[in-house]
């Protein structure tokens, strides 16, 4: 019914995903799913002319669907333009999906009123990439944290809420007397904790992580990615890992999905997805990661893809990657038949016709 | 691979910069050698003092505020571009020294077609008749890796992207056949298939036309795919240099050891990364002594009361360290990879 | 100069120490005002004695006086005895824009003239010579040339220019705050409305823009006076702030337009903020700063629009005097009495040269891309 090793073997001691349950059609969330995303597409319109009169659509997410875990990271990974931060803010309902059911602890994000959207936003959080553009400028980094406590009426006095500002700053390891200070007077990563103690005022238990470390500089990216993890563990949240960074995404997430053109094309555990990709275009991706790691023999054999991502304007009838997949068995099936996530492998699953070629040589 | 002839020879280069707060240092002493076709990648953080450095050699520095100060020489060939007249230097900077930068979209003008681009590079730099630099352009482009070279000549420069657009920019760059590519994160702006891409052209080009490549980035994944050797700077200083296999594999200097440290790596999730604590201090500013003292897990008294000297570590000439426990402290730091 | 010394001096003298440490701005401002106020009590001290119980303007002149000279004094003190100011918060945006632009002498000059042309216009009723709408003598003092009794001579009317001048800043000066204090509040609002909420609302009000722009504010002006006969203060006021504000909107808008994609804004929306709160904390906080150069350029313009309009006999109607009406007054006389129309026409050009030096400074000082 789901991906997570562990609760497979819970359930039924076997697994038992096909590209149907897979895609949630016959629903049924296990106990520990927090949030079941089942075929969310997002279309953006493409305004031209004097009246904006849309005549096309970019299709940014074109249905996926997931399942997260309780307490789990999924990383979600992809080359720029695949949907993935679209996926992010869809999820949240920062924009309006296009289609798609979103449940998030047994319930459906789209029969909520108003007082549970906002009960929603205080379990739903997420952080940002751009640790510029995140503040706002003009408050003071304590006046941003009450405010939010302030509107979720979280702490009776004002000195309650000071000093909850305070407990949130020393969580992300800044000080007290920081909070009378401006976003310009912080360096890159300590804005990025600020944006995470924003996020975690209202007490979330999801955090949609959106790029969080691609903006800083490589020594402060450890520290943040050293916070997320330490929180994680100390409050027991449920991370959504966006970022475009292979090395990052595997070593923060418990699962991991691959993004195409705005579909998911492989998913599974880590570990798993990392030595054995199925897909063309996930091999593809970790052999183009430049490999740094010069004491671990002979190098992988590159796979070299050619051309660039097709215009999500016009996306290809059949499998989004067939223009550039390096398959030697490609045909016209893959052409016009757009493939479905199928198993392949224990909670393994790719979104590719062919039966996967044997690993080379390594 | 040190035993090729130098050709770009950079002597205790000084770029400092007059700001509201202070003089910025920005560059401080930065010494390093170019041979004819290797390559050498500059790495470092942001704010380290590369960029300026690889800006200083082609002297791109706005002056004011900016300004190369006196004993600092760039010997190119033998001869002294800092003294070189803004003519000469016109010149070199067309047909010996090219430069390409990270943003490829914001390097292009939008108004023009790609193909003119090209055109005006070949023409200014080779003399080249309007018709030759068109077929001398598309033959570039086609050599750059673009398929449908006519087409794309025509193209205006939205049309193309990103990565396109490197390679157009390594196209232009290319035009005079310089003997010293200066590459400013390259791949920087580009995603992970298409940084590859552009990377092995660039190593298949330096190849071919046998140039010198000076690489700069941040990222240690990309030092390891094309470079030679490696320089690593902080706080406008070089603070290690060595082969790539050396640097990658045997830091010497806490700060290169911490910058692998830092790195998450193929190794188990379970392990703690290592960061360095705290942040870059300002150039204004640098701390006194060893500008990494700060944030340095192993910094003792002296380092604090002296700046130490980039010295050669016992008997590896080409392999110089900045730390006065260089020796004492063998092998990379627990942790790193 | 040592601590207490320096807090003495500047008990007697404000801001001479500021001055005197090179912050010419506040010291000079200060000590400007400390000495002229100071003065104008000692040759005006029946007049403002009197204040208090004379009608309104001259009450408030007499409190301006009180308020200026308190001021002076207080901020003098008050800033010689915290040297470098008690930081302990942050830097705020606002005060490095204020920084970067005490920096620039000669806007620092346009809004020195600024506040001396308002305090002037407030404390009009102490220090002006004559009743702006007294006829002197009609025989012998009928286009009298500068000096002697009548300091800027007097007009075809035998009144005194200089004390119509001052009374006329009155008026335009209130005009000119009002009016654009009106198209600032309306035109912010829509902009901010229509940008950040976009969509059909956004399509809407732009169109509503389009049309007040495009709506002649003459044929207006010319049709309300005939409807209503009579051109009072109110009414300019009102037209002038009601067509004035597209302008500001669209900046707005724009400015909104990008600052709804920063993820500061986003963040707020997934914290849950209602749109009210986006728009009035986190919004237009941002935007303020285009919004005061705006508006800073905006009433010279308007103090222009209403000298236009009172020149082509639109504006307020004799015997009320406004700089536009003076101007237009003396435009008969220009040979034979200069005066009458020259010394109006100067106000106008030096309040205005003031207003815009200002608001050139300011937005230099405000210019959000030389900081984040």
């Amino acid at each position: 019914m789901t991906f997570d090793a562990e609760v497979a073997s819970d359930a039924d001691g076997k697994s038992d995903v096909d590209a149907k349950s897979f895609a949630g059609v016959n629903g049924g969330s296990g106990a520990d799913v927090l949030f079941d995303v089942q075929e969310l597409r997002k279309y953006f319109p493409v305004p031209r002319g004097v009246f904006g009169r849309s005549v096309g659509q970019v299709r940014a997410v074109d249905g996926v669907s997931f399942r997260l875990h309780r307490g789990e990271t999924l990383g979600l990974v992809g080359e720029s333009g695949c949907g993935k931060s679209t996926t992010g803010r869809a999820i949240l309902h920062l924009i309006e999906p296009t289609s798609g059911r979103l449940v998030y602890d047994r319930q459906d994000l789209a029969e909520l009123d108003r007082a549970q959207i906002r009960e929603f936003r205080r379990r739903a959080q997420i952080v940002f990439q751009d640790p510029f553009g995140s503040l706002n400028p003009r408050m003071t980094v304590g006046g941003m944290l009450s405010e939010v406590l302030k509107v979720h009426r979280i702490g009776e006095t004002g000195a309650d809420r000071s000093g909850r500002v305070q407990e949130l700053l020393e969580m992300v390891g800044l000080h007290a007397e920081h909070a009378g200070r401006y976003p310009h007077e912080f360096s890159g990563g300590q804005r990025q904790r600020i944006g995470i103690a924003r996020a975690l005022a209202v007490e979330p238990e999801f955090i949609v992580c959106d790029e969080p470390v691609s903006a800083l500089d490589v020594s402060v990216q450890a520290q943040v990615i050293n916070l997320l993890r330490d929180l994680q563990k100390d409050l027991g949240l449920t991370y959504l890992f966006i970022a475009h960074d292979l090395a990052v995404v595997e070593y923060v997430s418990d699962r991991v999905a691959v993004m195409y053109l705005g579909k998911i094309v492989e998913m599974a555990e880590a570990e798993e997805l990392y030595g054995n990709p199925l897909h063309p275009y996930t091999r593809a991706l970790l052999s183009a990661a430049p490999d740094r790691d010069l004491k671990a023999g002979p190098r992988r054999e590159r796979i070299r893809l050619s051309g660039d991502v097709p215009s999500p304007i016009r996306p290809p009838s059949g499998c989004p990657f067939f223009a550039r997949c390096p398959h030697p068995g490609k045909d016209e099936e893959c052409e016009t038949a757009s493939p479905l996530l199928e198993e392949k492998g224990p909670n393994h699953v790719a979104a590719c016709c062919k039966d996967p070629l044997p690993r080379d040589g390594g | 691979m040190t035993t090729r002839p130098d050709l770009l020879v950079v002597t205790d280069l000084r770029t400092h910069f007059t700001t509201e707060v202070g003089v910025a240092r920005a560059v401080d002493g930065v010494s390093f050698q170019v041979g004819m076709g290797e390559t050498l990648g500059i790495v470092g953080e942001s704010g380290c003092g590369k960029t300026v450095t690889a800006l200083s050699i082609l002297q791109l520095i706005p002056s004011p505020p900016g300004e190369i100060l006196k004993g600092s020489s760039i010997l190119f060939d033998g001869e002294e571009l800092l003294k070189a007249a803004p003519a000469r230097l016109r010149e070199i900077r067309g047909n010996d020294i090219s430069m390409i930068f990270q943003e490829p979209m914001t390097s292009l003008n939008p108004v023009l077609k790609v193909g003119h681009q090209i055109e005006e590079a070949l023409r200014l730099h080779r003399g080249l008749s309007k018709s030759e630099a068109r077929s001398a352009g598309v033959a570039l482009l086609a050599e750059v890796g673009i398929s449908d070279p006519e087409e794309r000549y025509d193209c205006y420069p939205h049309h193309l992207s990103g990565g396109m657009l490197q390679r157009i920019m390594i196209a232009i760059a290319l035009s005079c056949e310089p003997r010293v590519l200066i590459a400013d994160e390259p791949t920087t702006a580009l995603d992970v298939t298409v940084q590859a891409q552009i990377l092995d052209l660039l190593a298949k080009l330096q190849d071919r036309h046998g140039m010198a490549l000076l690489l700069i980035t941040h990222d240690l994944g990309v030092i390891a795919e094309v470079c030679d050797r490696v320089v690593v700077m902080y706080g406008g200083q070089i603070v290690e240099t060595g082969t790539t296999q050396d640097i990658l594999t045997r830091p010497e200097h806490p700060y290169t050891q911490g910058l692998l440290a830092s790195l998450p790596g193929s190794g188990d999730r379970d392990v703690r990364l290592n960061p360095i604590p705290g942040t870059v201090p300002s150039p204004v500013n640098w701390p006194a002594g060893c500008r990494f003292r700060d944030r340095c897990p192993v910094a003792e008294e002296r380092c604090a009361e002296s700046v130490p000297e980039l010295l050669p570590l016992s008997e590896e000439t080409t392999r110089l360290a900045r730390c006065w426990r260089v020796g004492s402290i063998g092998g990379p730091v627990e942790g790193s990879t | 100069m040592t601590d207490r010394r320096r807090v003495i001096l500047s008990a007697l003298l404000p801001g001479f120490p500021q001055l005197a440490a090179g912050r010419w701005g506040g010291g000079g401002l200060s000590l400007t005002v400390w000495l002229a106020f100071v003065g104008l009590l000692l040759t005006r001290w029946a007049r403002f004695a009197a204040g208090w119980g004379g009608p309104l303007d001259h009450k408030i002149a007499s409190l301006t006086v009180v308020a200026g000279l308190i001021g002076a004094w207080g901020w003098s003190l008050y800033d010689v005895s915290n040297p470098g100011g008690v930081k302990q918060s942050g830097v705020s945006q606002w005060s490095l824009a204020a920084r970067a632009f005490r920096k620039n002498r000669i806007a620092v000059a346009g809004v020195l003239v600024v506040v001396w042309v308002y305090l002037i216009a407030l404390v009009t009723p102490l220090i002006a010579p004559h009743d702006p709408a007294a006829q002197a003598s009609l025989l012998t003092a009928r286009m009298v040339g500068p000096g002697g009794e009548f300091v800027l001579g007097t007009d075809d009317l035998a009144r005194d220019v200089l004390s119509r001048i001052l009374y006329g800043a009155r008026i335009s000066l209130s005009i000119g705050f009002v009016a654009v204090g009106i198209s600032v509040t309306i035109g912010t609002l829509v902009g901010a409305v229509s940008g950040y909420l976009g969509g059909w609302v956004d399509t809407v009000l732009m169109r509503f823009v389009d049309m007040v722009i495009s709506f002649p504010r003459l044929v207006l002006l010319i049709s309300l006076s005939a409807l209503f006969d009579t051109n009072s203060i109110l009414m300019i006021t009102v037209v002038l702030g009601f067509t004035q504000w597209p302008g500001t909107a669209r900046v707005v808008r724009g400015d909104v337009l990008s600052l709804r994609e920063r993820e500061f804004i986003e963040a707020s929306r997934a914290l849950g903020f209602s749109r009210r709160r986006i728009i009035l904390r986190h919004v237009i906080p941002n935007v303020l700063s285009s919004v005061i150069v705006v508006a800073t350029l905006a009433i010279g313009n308007v103090i222009v629009l209403e000298a236009g309009l009172s020149f082509l006999g639109l504006g307020l109607l004799p015997p009320t005097p406004s700089w536009g009406s003076m101007v237009a007054g003396g435009r008969d006389q220009l040979l034979g009495a200069w005066w009458m129309s020259t010394f109006p026409g100067l106000a106008i050009v030096l309040t205005v040269v003031a207003f815009n030096l200002a608001g050139e400074g300011l937005r230099d000082a405000l210019d959000p891309r030389l900081r984040t």
